[in-house]
């Protein structure tokens, strides 16, 4: 790992009083919710990380406080380093600021993570769901949601499972 | 048929008039052009020089519902996707025949979750099943022959 | 079955203008089932006249929940999932996949492995830029292309369908290295395909570069700068047909990249032409790297043999012990992975396909996440399409080059 990398880390862990993890060489920094607009700034115009590889977020049920990690991922192409930021959100109305205005396609990644897991973005422009229909119950993704396996159908079970499968009709 | 047999002796066919609607209905069976998913590719390479699909008459592909007679279900159908894939099904008109294709289209395939239909025939009725994941463009093409075999042996009070 | 989604005018308010709620612009729906929308996309567009006003994007018609199913399946079965995912890119997902679990666990791959992974990969570029090709050809109404490209892809597969016993969906990259050694057949068969695929690249150049019907259609068609490419996340060859040099193979190689030589195309006016440019030249230099690696394969095994977590030859299995108890935890139980998480990335040939995938130390991948690079490419496209024909606005969506398998997952 570069001593600029490092240097970004903890510069930006002690800017917002975070800690940091490290598995596989790899280092996350730690940023409370609240201020992630704010770190996300710093990132991209004081350490030069234009481009926001990805969003995503982790659920953690059964577990509160936090349930939810949100996962950032910034590159810096020209410096060729790249920057783990994870945010702890809790379980109850769970609600994270946008990066919208900062990195464009935030959009529809905070999308993803709203229909998916159901935390709310502040200030987005679009907060709608993105995969599933409009209509659709529950977040997919979340542990406590049932993956919706249905039975597999066998010789000794077949006619069973027939009889109470649906068939689309002429 | 063995039309050409008869003609070459006497000029002149007596057929049952369903055996001859029949006939026609399966050299110009006009598809879909309706890919979902990763068979979408294997029912264009079927389409492509390599495999010419157009030998059995099927060398236009309808981007139109109400052109078309044959639905290829190329792929898995999501659950925000069934219902469109239904209105396409009620838009095209009689008769019209459902090839689903690949596993996914079939049973649900290795997809056994929230977000796939378990099989396109909970939704549309389906004539044709095609094994495979995705099926080789060969496979397609078989059933498609089945297909036609199915529909020569259609009887007009069937369709009354 | 629920039912159509009917969108009301109020929903959709803060995405159209003014005008739309006056009637003067039209609201049009194109898709989920259009011939020039690859696949299962859903645009609404709001139109003066034939010029795209306002264009929204309704993804989600492919949504198959790989990411949740694969956390319901141990690390050897969940891999099949991903090869149905981005369907043009089978290899690459397998190959993304694989780099993710070993990086979890720490396994070394055998070189050997490494390089048929490289080959494998750069085929599935060609082929996949192939369709590209074809369809996107189509698009702008050029017919014979589509043919053309389709002949040289059926090559492609004749080689997976050689190695791994499937055309598509080939599986063949596992964690720890690949499914077993190539025939000896491949490497004639590979460089069979290299001698012909240099001059047929010429063929379809011949077709398209020159003619003043396909300049016309996408000439100045949909630019983007290279400061609104990277914020808006854009990756591989539409990236760099705006200039910005960012390529995986270069940027953090990979399963021994650094070893060939090759050549990063760019292109500055990052309009549908330059892209078309791009992935041309991309295909040459997937060639150069076939070569390089073909001409020096190494000899050796193919998979790593911490039967931990590969599973033993199926000839130790009847006479080792160890081999057979290690074969049933395997394909009992599998292997647990240390807890923690990963992020690995691979240039797939539509951008920066990445895998997030973390643990709770369990024989199953807590979560999974794919980062895939049409989803952030489509993204794009309201910014791209405004002010241009509808005619244009098909033309810019072949040009980014979506697979909705990539999007929707």
């Amino acid at each position: 790992m570069s001593d600029t990398l490092k240097g970004y880390q903890e510069r930006l862990a002690q800017a917002f009083d975070g800690k940091m993890s490290e598995f596989a060489g790899e280092v996350s920094v730690f940023v409370p919710a609240q201020k992630i607009e704010a770190a996300a700034r710093m990132i991209h115009d004081e350490f030069g990380f234009k481009f926001l590889s990805f969003v995503s977020a982790v659920d953690y049920w059964p577990a509160e406080k936090p349930r939810f990690h949100a996962i950032y991922r910034f590159t810096a192409i020209e410096q060729k380093l790249t920057l783990n930021v994870r945010v702890p959100v809790p379980g109850i109305s769970p609600s994270l600021p946008t990066l919208e205005p900062v990195y464009h396609n935030a959009n529809w990644h905070e999308r993803e993570i709203f229909d998916m897991f159901g935390i709310n973005f502040e200030g987005h422009s679009d907060m709608r769901r993105i995969l599933m229909p409009a209509d659709w119950q529950g977040h997919p993704q979340r542990k406590d949601y049932p993956l919706g396996y249905e039975e597999p159908q066998y010789s000794f079970n077949f006619d069973e499972i027939a009889a109470r499968k649906p068939r689309g009709k002429e | 048929m063995g039309i050409e047999q008869k003609l070459g002796n006497m000029g002149v066919v007596t057929a049952r008039l369903e055996d001859v609607v029949n006939w026609s209905r399966t050299n110009a069976m006009w598809p879909m052009l309706f890919g979902l998913a990763c068979c979408a590719i294997e029912m264009m390479s079927a389409q492509s020089a390599n495999h010419d699909m157009s030998r059995f008459g099927m060398e236009l592909m309808r981007p139109s519902p109400r052109q078309s007679d044959l639905m290829i279900v190329a792929g898995r159908v999501s659950r925000k996707m069934a219902p469109v894939l239904r209105r396409l099904y009620d838009q095209m008109p009689d008769p019209k025949w459902v090839v689903a294709m690949g596993d996914c289209a079939s049973c649900g395939g290795v997809f056994n979750n929230y977000a796939v239909v378990q099989g396109v025939d909970e939704v549309v009725p389906v004539d044709v099943y095609v094994a495979g994941c995705p099926p080789r463009p060969e496979a397609l093409i078989h059933g498609i022959v089945t297909l036609h075999e199915k529909v020569r042996k259609e009887k007009f009070k069937d369709w009354a | 079955m629920t039912q159509i989604q009917e969108v009301s005018l109020d929903e959709i308010r803060h995405l159209v203008s003014d005008r739309a709620i006056s009637g003067e612009t039209m609201l049009l729906n194109m898709g989920p089932q259009h011939p020039s929308t690859h696949g299962v996309l859903r645009l609404l567009l709001e139109l003066d006249g034939e010029t795209v006003v306002n264009c929204i994007p309704d993804i989600g018609f492919l949504h198959t929940g790989i990411e949740k199913n694969m956390e319901a399946k141990t690390y050897q079965k969940a891999e099949v999932m991903t090869d149905r995912m981005d369907y043009m890119n089978t290899v690459g997902n397998n190959f993304t996949y694989s780099l993710a679990v070993e990086k979890l666990i720490g396994l070394d791959v055998p070189p050997r492995a490494q390089a048929l992974r490289v080959i494998l990969a750069e085929l599935t570029r060609i082929q996949s830029h192939l369709v590209w090709l074809g369809t996107s050809a189509l698009d702008v109404a050029a017919m014979s292309v589509f043919l053309y490209c389709f002949r040289e892809r059926e090559e492609v597969l004749h080689i997976m369908e050689l190695v791994s016993g499937q055309r598509m969906m080939t599986t063949y990259i596992r964690p720890g290295g690949v499914w077993r050694d190539v025939p000896v057949e491949f490497e004639k068969a590979v460089r069979d395909f290299l001698k012909i695929i240099p001059q047929r690249i010429d063929e379809y150049e011949a077709m398209l570069t020159k003619n003043p019907l396909f300049l016309d259609r996408t000439l100045g068609i949909g630019p983007i700068s290279a400061e609104d490419a990277t914020n808006w996340g854009l990756t591989g060859a539409t990236l760099r047909a705006s200039g910005v040099n960012y390529d995986l193979r270069r940027f953090a190689p990979y399963s021994g990249y650094e070893q060939y030589d090759f050549d990063v195309p760019l292109r500055t006016e990052g309009d549908v032409y330059a892209r078309y440019i791009v992935r041309m030249e991309e295909m040459r230099q997937s060639v150069r790297i076939i070569q390089q690696a073909l001409d020096k394969l190494p000899l050796g095994p193919v998979r790593s043999n911490n039967h931990k977590f590969v599973p033993p030859p199926r000839s130790e299995i009847g006479t080792s012990m160890e081999a057979l108890i290690h074969h049933f935890k395997l394909w009992t139980e599998g292997f647990s992975a240390p807890q923690g998480s990963v992020y690995v990335a691979t240039e797939s040939p539509r951008g920066e396909l990445g895998c997030y995938l973390e643990s709770d130390g369990g024989p199953k991948p807590y979560r999974v996440h794919f980062r895939t690079p049409s989803f952030d490419n489509l993204q794009v496209l309201p910014f791209l399409s405004k002010g241009f024909l509808v005619a244009d606005l098909v033309a810019i969506v072949g040009s980014v080059d979506i697979v909705l398998g990539d999007i929707d997952r």
